[in-house]
């Protein structure tokens, strides 16, 4: 159960939204605009970068959701996801995304945590100063997201096909606050 | 220097969100609830005080100096009395609803699951409501995300801390969201 008093049966940050639209509000504007705006990187890139900070923050919800929102993204290629969840030493990413997931973890840690040998590792790579700052920028976003989902310790389902279910919803229709129900 | 070419030289969080408007816009805006909106019944003081210990935890120069100037400023505190709380807030004289606030956000900089059933009915006991509790832990995460922001791409932050405090009534006045980014950048 919740820590707080919200809806029952909607699960994670949609609870938490609908509990106080004046703060959703703009946590939705804000993970529409870094995951659906107009960037050099791929929706399913950014989604992945979002699944894997949520995993090493060990957030069931956030990760599982946004997981499936990168594999509906990836179409053909849903396989990286998990590869990359798993090990992403492994993982078969590009150059670029894989420097990037490296800044994400570390900023997972803490802000402090990124050195000037990562951030070099990412321009030979060949990330732009866009990507970096979108890197940095959704770790530090699901750094917020996770701690808020866990931190009132809000409804987390365990089965898959609710996921997949949500993840269509974020590939197809993003960041949308929910109404609610009178 | 910053990690990135930010093309400003603005201070701390500033820079990348002049560098960045698309985003800037909805992180203002949260602040601005959050911190400042005055349909809360915890006041601007708490609420800043709250950011600003978060931010000391997570080691953030620019964020724990700039909010608590401004924590100072709303409390009408000096500088040594946002020092202490941020040292050991359990031998100040804040209320005893605040410190069991203070605990929940400790337990959120260390992660959402750190916070306990029984740090939430110690803030029960003092008073603390369902939309203060919810809150703490929102700001809590949010500085979270703020000083990751602010460190992780090495922005530049003014080393004297007289230049926060000289800097917060301004910022109280004018707020989150209706100021120019670069309008009385240094001082």
């Amino acid at each position: 159960m919740a820590h707080i008093e919200v809806a029952e049966g909607i699960p994670g940050i949609r609870s938490l939204v609908l509990f106080r639209p004046e703060t959703g509000e703009h946590l939705y504007k804000l993970v529409q605009a870094l995951l659906r705006g107009p960037s050099s990187l791929t929706e399913a890139e950014r989604e992945l970068i979002a699944a894997y900070v949520s995993h090493r923050n060990g957030c069931s919800f956030c990760m599982n959701s946004h997981a499936a929102a990168a594999r509906c993204l990836y179409g053909n290629k849903t396989a990286l996801v998990d590869e990359v969840l798993e090990d992403l030493q492994r993982a078969p990413v590009n150059a670029v995304l894989r420097s990037l997931l490296r800044i994400a973890g570390k900023v997972q840690v803490s802000g402090r945590e990124v050195s000037q040998e990562d951030i070099d590792d990412a321009r030979h790579a060949g990330a732009t100063d866009g990507e970096i700052h979108e890197a940095v920028l959704i770790a530090a976003t699901f750094s917020l997201f996770n701690r808020y989902v866990d931190g009132l310790a809000s409804l987390t389902p365990e089965d898959p096909a609710e996921y997949a279910v949500m993840g269509k919803r974020m590939a197809e229709n993003g960041y949308v606050l929910p109404a609610k129900k009178s | 220097m910053a990690h990135i070419d930010l093309k400003n030289e603005l201070p701390g969080i500033r820079g990348p969100m002049a560098f960045s408007p698309s985003t800037a816009k909805p992180l203002n805006a949260l602040a601005e609830v959050l911190l400042r909106d005055d349909d809360n019944t915890l006041t601007r003081g708490e609420r800043e005080l709250i950011g600003t210990y978060v931010s000391s935890l997570n080691d953030c120069f620019f964020c724990q100096n700039i909010h608590g100037a401004l924590a100072g400023h709303y409390l009408q505190a000096d500088m040594a009395y946002i020092d202490a709380v941020k040292k050991d807030y359990v031998s100040t004289t804040i209320s005893d609803k605040l410190k069991a606030l203070l605990a929940i956000a400790a337990a959120v900089q260390k992660g959402g699951k750190s916070v306990s059933e029984e740090a939430i009915s110690q803030a029960r006991s003092f008073g603390a409501t369902d939309k203060e509790i919810h809150d703490t832990v929102l700001i809590a995460a949010a500085f979270c995300m703020y000083n990751r922001y602010v460190d992780g791409l090495a922005t530049w932050a003014p080393s004297d801390r007289q230049f926060y405090i000289d800097r917060a009534p301004r910022r109280a006045e004018e707020g989150y969201i209706d100021f120019d980014l670069y309008k009385n950048t240094v001082s």
